[in-house]
């Protein structure tokens, strides 16, 4: 079911337990060889290639932190120019690069059609810089610079709905997934590689050293984030939203911010307002009660 | 050298005119600049545009203070703008205009109603092929044939037959 | 075949002739016209190009890269705050050593905010490892960027052909346009050697790690050194062919001359004017034209301005706070020759502000009291300011 071919080579530098190398990781043996990656500037990109080494056994390029989406733009421009046919392009951003700078850039590459695969390892802060707060860092979340103290209580907006942007530009599929569901990821990624036209992933990715866990609980707490509902999944074809994958029993978000030292100063009264906007947004897409 | 200032209004095509008098001065064989004031433009508001020509390389890149000719594509901007400012001493002025102008500061004055011949050629008061016609007739710079040709060049089909013939009537009516 | 076409539809039609496989800009006055009429021959299938159209000057300048990486020619085209817009990209993309060319209408740089002309844009960049090339007339325009292409893909360093907006984009002139197969025969269709293909991996853009870092910028800085002696051969090459010659700079009536202008860009035209003018009048006066600005080219530029008295440095920039970019390369060029002339730096036609006939032979009015005195005035002075600025 999973191909044992290792595209990404091991001995790069990420921190143990890092979600984003398995989510490379995973997509790279769903992709297989025929593919050009373009990454923006982040963890992954710093970990895989200090020069001389690259963990890369695929072509692979880094431009700048905002503009992967505009730069696979180009490279699968040229390959369409110059009649190279099969070659999956695939851009890489982690969720500063997607969510925030690199916005603009995606924007445009999805609404002018490109066939390119956006791929987003969403880690929920910048971490490569040393954990500060994102467009997509949940709500009471610490980070450096969302510390709490006795004005701040960590990030005081929700979590931003790039998926749902991406779902604006009706680009023909869209989804999102998680290194806790390798087999759910992987069907994900063959869906959005085989498209023509822009497709995109959001992926989220569990990260022990911005979230404060201990290491080994890299993929519990990726799990715990979608049987919560914390994270949900789904796929959209054509614009209508299926969810892939629906928890027997939704279990409460306390189970999930518990095992974080970036929740760890959250009240009762915070995390009870925090299952309010999880139980709603899982209403929103039909995913039912917790308990 | 002959230096050519061109006012109209914006949209009425002054530096297309600019542009249309040294292609045909360029098609004869003669060196020509055309361009455009270097400023702000709207349409409707006073805009420039000129043209120098020579029989050898033009190398001045300055805008022109000092005109030999001027052509006028609106007559409202008589009122507007002075029209005849640094017109060298026995310059030519080229007017849009219905009747005889009353007295100008300039060495001969010559005249056409481009805009009954736009708006009956054209269909529109949009003047620069008129008064290019009336400026050809009264500078004899550029010949009517060199004009013809480079209008015939740059608009084709049913909108360069009309250009033609407001060119063609204005240099019949231009008078002096 | 002779044409009258302003300066962006010569940009355009180098781009055009040099077969340009993907295109990416962005619309700013007053380059708009490159831009516009790059999509019309698309459109018009005259030009087999994929034109990529983009959100901002930033993603055309990232289109570019990653097209040059995937082995295509690739071609933009901008203006002041486009080009500052790009200027993260200028460094990526050079770095990578990509031979993208670049056309830039020179314009000014806000605030306050200006459409029209100076040289601000690209100078301000003059360090982000572009070739940077200024053309005086439209035909320029047209022949030096048919020999960026050649002269980046083989240095495989990206170049900026730069113009002066309005006084060369919006300025119909004559052209002698090239056929397509001599254009064909003198650049041959881009294949690098490295690029990115499924079936060679590699790894471009890598992290630069504090051991690697220097030696890279090194290796890039002795290239762009020797992108000075490539584009003698490729002017070479191209003077053969086109029969139109053209060298890192030219010297203009500079025989005997004690005063000499050097300035760069369309200002060379009404320069050659005014040195006309004083010739007939008996005075030595000359000027020195720089095409090539970077890689500057120093022993060129000290072998023709070392005999003259003063030089006036003529340029629409300034390093906010000191002197024009120009003036300051120069001065440093001379920096450790025995024998030097005297210097004297002159701001000029910021903004659009007209330079005229007049003002140059104010300026060599200027040199000549220097020379006779042995110092300059006021340095930088600012030329066409308002009286009431006049301190």
């Amino acid at each position: 079911m999973i191909p044992a071919q290792e595209l990404l080579a091991p001995g790069h530098r990420a921190c143990p337990g890092c979600g984003e190398v398995m989510a490379l990781r995973l997509i790279l043996k769903a992709l297989g060889k025929e593919v050009i990656v373009v990454e923006a500037t982040g963890c992954m990109e710093v970990v895989t290639t200090p020069y001389p080494q690259t963990a890369w056994r695929v072509p692979w390029i880094h431009g700048a932190f905002e503009n992967a989406a505009a730069v696979a733009s180009g490279v699968e421009a040229a390959l369409k120019r110059l009649g190279r046919k099969g070659v999956k392009v695939v851009a890489i951003g982690g969720d500063g690069g997607t969510a925030d700078i690199g916005l603009q850039a995606l924007s445009g590459m999805m609404e002018r059609g490109h066939s390119v695969m956006y791929v987003c390892t969403d880690n929920e802060a910048y971490m490569n810089t040393g954990i500060q707060r994102s467009g997509t860092t949940p709500f009471g979340a610490w980070t450096t610079t969302t510390p709490a103290g006795k004005v701040w209580r960590g990030e005081d907006r929700p979590k931003k709905d790039v998926p749902s942007i991406a779902l604006a530009h009706r680009i023909p599929y869209v989804a999102t997934a998680s290194v806790g569901y390798p087999r759910d990821l992987l069907w994900k990624v063959r869906k959005a590689a085989a498209v023509e036209g822009p497709s995109y992933l959001h992926v989220h990715c569990p990260c022990p050293t911005g979230w404060r866990y201990d290491s080994a609980l890299s993929v519990r707490l990726a799990r715990l984030a979608v049987e919560t509902g914390c994270w949900i999944l789904w796929e959209a074809e054509g614009g209508s939203i299926r969810l892939t994958f629906r928890p027997e029993r939704r279990k409460p978000v306390v189970e999930y911010l518990r095992l974080q030292g970036r929740f760890s100063h959250l009240t009762e009264e915070e995390v009870r307002r925090i299952q309010q906007e999880v139980d709603e947004r899982c209403r929103e897409l039909g995913l039912g009660w917790y308990g | 050298m002959i230096e050519v200032r061109f006012h109209g209004r914006g949209g009425q095509g002054a530096v297309t005119a600019a542009r249309m008098l040294a292609e045909a001065a360029f098609l004869e064989g003669k060196y020509a600049q055309a361009f455009p004031f270097f400023g702000a433009e709207r349409r409707g508001a006073p805009v420039v545009a000129f043209a120098r020509l020579d029989t050898r390389p033009v190398r001045l890149r300055s805008q022109i203070y000092e005109p030999d000719h001027v052509v006028v594509l609106d007559p409202t901007l008589l009122r507007a703008v002075n029209v005849t400012e640094g017109l060298k001493p026995g310059g030519l002025l080229v007017l849009n205009a219905r009747e005889r102008p009353g007295k100008l500061e300039a060495g001969r004055v010559v005249w056409v109603d481009a805009t009954s011949i736009a708006v009956e050629e054209m269909g529109a008061p949009i003047t620069n092929m008129a008064m290019l016609g009336a400026y050809v007739r009264a500078s004899g710079e550029v010949s009517l044939e060199s004009v013809l040709r480079a209008v015939g060049d740059y608009f084709r089909g049913k909108m360069g037959e009309r250009n033609l013939r407001a060119i063609r009537r204005a240099y019949e009516e231009a008078r002096e | 075949m002779r044409r009258l076409l302003n300066g962006n539809e010569a940009a355009a039609l180098a781009a055009k002739l040099a077969r340009v496989q993907v295109v990416s800009a962005y619309p700013i006055t007053p380059q708009t016209v490159v831009v516009e009429t790059l999509a019309k021959y698309v459109a018009d299938g005259e030009l087999e190009a994929e034109f990529v159209k983009v959100e901002s000057e930033h993603s055309a300048l990232s289109v570019c890269l990653g097209a040059s990486a995937t082995g295509a020619r690739a071609f933009t085209a901008t203006s002041s705050q486009g080009l500052m817009l790009m200027s993260e990209i200028l460094y990526v993309v050079s770095g990578m050593r990509l031979p993208v060319v670049m056309a830039n209408a020179n314009r000014s740089l806000s605030a306050p905010l200006s459409i029209w002309n100076d040289q601000q844009d690209s100078l301000a960049v003059r360090d982000s490892g572009w070739i940077q090339l200024y053309c005086e007339s439209n035909q320029e325009i047209l022949d030096l960027l048919l020999q960026a292409f050649l002269l980046a893909e083989r240095v495989s360093l990206p170049a900026m052909v730069c113009y002066d907006g309005y006084i060369l984009s919006h300025t119909a002139e004559a052209v002698e346009v090239p056929e397509q197969a001599e254009v064909d025969a003198f650049l041959p269709p881009y294949s690098p050697s490295l690029k990115l293909d499924p079936d060679r991996p590699l790894t471009m853009g890598p992290v630069g790690v504090p051991e690697v870092y220097m030696e890279a910028r090194y290796m890039q800085h002795r290239d762009t050194r020797r992108a000075r002696e490539e584009f003698l051969r490729v002017a070479e090459e191209f003077g053969r062919r086109f029969g139109r010659r053209y060298g890192i700079l030219e010297e203009y009536r500079t025989e005997g001359a004690e005063l000499l202008l050097l300035t760069m860009g369309s200002l060379a035209s009404t320069a050659k004017e005014a040195v006309d003018r004083c010739r007939e009048r008996g005075e030595k006066v000359g000027l020195v034209k720089l095409t090539l600005y970077r890689p500057f080219p120093d022993g060129e530029v000290v072998e023709a301005l070392k005999r003259a008295k003063v030089v006036g440095v003529l340029e629409k920039d300034i390093s906010t706070g000191w002197m024009g970019a120009l003036y300051t390369d120069t001065v440093a060029a001379f920096a450790n020759e025995s024998r030097r002339p005297l210097f004297q730096n002159f701001i000029l036609g910021l903004g659009s502000r007209d330079v005229r006939l007049e003002d140059l032979e104010g300026i060599i009015g200027a040199l000549r009291k220097a020379a006779e005195e042995g110092k300059v005035g006021e340095n930088p002075r600012w030329v066409g300011l308002k009286g009431e600025m006049v301190e």
